[in-house]
């Protein structure tokens, strides 16, 4: 978090869980469906949990690695489903070597036009310049696909063309997941180079002090616009996934809504750690999940989640791996006497 | 030896309040420039206006002859101007190592960046510029860590890295022992080859030892400038310093 205070203790080599917690969750999700054989709803959840995770991901790149807090990540996510929605409706096509990358050129496209306008001015935008830019973005599209009856209006378009990799039509299940998770792997993989290069020393301390780094000579506008754009990457990706996954995408899969419920994925798990966000979108949509059955509970359930989520944000900014992850190890390491660690 | 940076002219309004009131100053290549005055006389925000952490109300600055008046702070330090703040301005979650890396790699293209191309190949110069200014058996260290001394001195070792043409240091020594002034003037001779400074520092033994030329600002405006001696000698500044200080 940029505000965050200096980390107290030094430590010369410092402890590292991040990449045991990582391993743990990754072999979880391998086995995951080989436990779930008997419970094929409980895969599709899976699938969906990743597919938001990657979502979440992406926010993660945007705050927690470089202090801009974007409300817009769902714009890009939902975007992102109707055109290959739209695609699959009109053109009859699904094949997941074009669908995806145009999913992935639509996040691009459209985050950078954000960032062109909110973050590539002469001097630096405030937080709260961006994040109500991302949030009335998200905002206007939601109010705008909601009227437009070629997108289904307020109905959304269901009935989303399979997803194709040749005769092979992808359908909920295992297959589904394997491929879901493949795909948030290599993005996790991407991702995890980048914060941890030197582009990522950069974004890590740009968001200690971005004046400072202005006078090294860095155009820190760049950086952020960069980040920024490839997080929309992320998002459209997921949103194509998930339009694909559930057969369907409505307006709200791009509004407001969702957006914040990525900023809660990720501040839950532990924003600035990529897994994190992976584990926050875990537990909030399993108890989601598990609160939908028990009527005497699940009205309540936003208002619980809002109240722990604040608990969570006031007194342990850091998240739940927070508690098992050390400041410095959360900011990394990029170099040193004996080299990068 | 040629006009390094040519300050002109230069005013800067708060609202109401005029810091400065048509500041000329000329610091030539080679030369360390000391800016003293009483406190409130707008030596930090000249020091800021040349290195763009404010812009000027009127009047020019320019420097290798490119006029950067308007310039933003990145321009600026990519023409090679380095400034040092005032306020101890290291990263202090990053450590001391990573700090100096972070200012040396500002060239790098984002691409190479990416790629971390230079990470390796940076780290003779990354340790060479931390044992210059003692900090090398620290450099895995959190920079919070260190002591307020040298946190300065990583500070300057930062500034430094990039190789700039003119150094900007505001109050280098301000909450050091007497032992680590020392030791920071003896640091900073050594760099007279290859980069010029502006310096605004309040004690004036400090600033006596290492400057070869000397601006007196009060109340925003240039009450003399000169050599050390001829400083030493000038009525306006005795008067100034004798009434005020």
């Amino acid at each position: 978090m940029p505000t965050s205070p200096p980390s107290p203790a030094p430590s010369a080599r410092p402890a590292r869980i991040l990449p045991v917690i990582e391993t743990v969750v990754f072999a979880v999700a391998l086995a995951t469906p080989l436990l779930l054989t008997t419970q094929p709803e409980l895969i599709t959840l899976a699938t969906n949990v990743l597919i938001l995770s990657l979502l979440a991901i992406s926010f993660d790149l945007c705050w927690g690695y470089s202090g801009i807090m974007s409300f817009g990540q769902a714009l890009f996510f939902g975007v992102a489903g109707y055109a290959i929605a739209l695609i699959g409706r009109d053109l009859e096509f699904s094949q997941g070597w074009g669908t995806l990358p145009i999913a992935m050129g639509v996040g691009l496209l459209l985050s950078f036009a954000f960032a062109a306008f909110l973050l590539l001015g002469r001097r630096t935008p405030t937080v709260i310049f961006v994040s109500l830019g991302t949030l009335t973005g998200a905002y206007a599209a939601e109010r705008l696909v909601s009227g437009w009856q070629y997108v289904g209006a307020g109905n959304g378009l269901s009935s989303v063309k399979l997803l194709q990799w040749g005769a092979i039509e992808m359908v909920e299940g295992p297959a589904f997941y394997y491929m879901v998770l493949a795909i948030l792997g290599l993005c996790y993989g991407a991702s995890r180079y980048i914060v941890r290069s030197q582009f990522g020393l950069v974004l890590a301390g740009m968001r200690q002090n971005e004046e400072r780094l202005a006078f090294f000579g860095y155009r820190t506008q760049v950086f952020k616009a960069l980040i920024f754009s490839f997080a929309g990457v992320l998002a459209g990706l997921a949103g194509a996934l998930y339009s694909y996954h559930q057969g369907f995408i409505g307006p709200g899969n791009m509004g407001p809504g969702l957006s914040t419920t990525a900023v809660l994925y990720a501040l839950f798990g532990g924003s600035g750690t990529l897994i994190g966000p992976v584990i926050g979108a875990f537990l909030i949509e399993t108890i989601s999940y598990v609160l939908a059955d028990q009527d005497a509970i699940k009205q309540y359930w936003p208002v619980i989640l809002g109240v722990v989520l604040l608990v969570v944000v006031v007194f342990k900014p850091t998240g739940i791996l927070g508690f098992f992850v050390s400041p410095r190890e959360r900011i990394g390491s990029f170099g040193g006497r004996k080299g990068r660690r | 030896m040629s006009d390094l940076l040519e300050v002109r002219g230069v005013t800067k309004r708060f609202g109401t309040l005029q810091a400065l009131g048509g500041v000329d100053v000329t610091v030539r290549a080679g030369t360390f420039h000391g800016l003293i005055g009483p406190n409130g006389s707008g030596k930090s925000t000249l020091l800021k206006a040349i290195a763009g952490a404010h812009l000027p109300t009127s009047g020019t600055v320019h420097f290798g002859g490119t006029d950067i008046t308007n310039a933003t702070p990145y321009e600026r330090a990519r023409l090679g101007l380095s400034l040092k703040f005032q306020i101890t301005a290291v990263l202090p979650e990053l450590s001391v190592y990573d700090n100096v890396l972070l200012a040396l790699q500002a060239e790098q293209g984002v691409w190479a960046l990416i790629r971390s191309r230079s990470r390796h190949k940076m780290r003779d110069e990354v340790m060479h510029a931390l044992e210059r200014f003692r900090l090398a058996d620290r450099a895995d260290e959190l920079a919070g860590a260190l002591s307020h001394g040298e946190q300065q001195w990583l500070e300057i070792a930062m500034a430094l890295a990039p190789k700039p043409q003119l150094l900007l240091l505001d109050e280098p020594t301000g909450g050091m022992s007497p032992e680590e002034r020392r030791v920071t003037g003896e640091l900073l001779m050594p760099i007279k080859s290859t980069c010029s400074l502006v310096i605004v520092e309040h004690d004036l033994d400090f600033i006596r030892d290492i400057c070869d030329v000397l601006t007196v600002l009060d109340q925003g405006k240039v009450l003399d400038s000169g050599t050390v001696d001829e400083i030493q000698q000038s009525e306006k500044v005795q008067q100034v310093y004798t009434t005020r200080v």
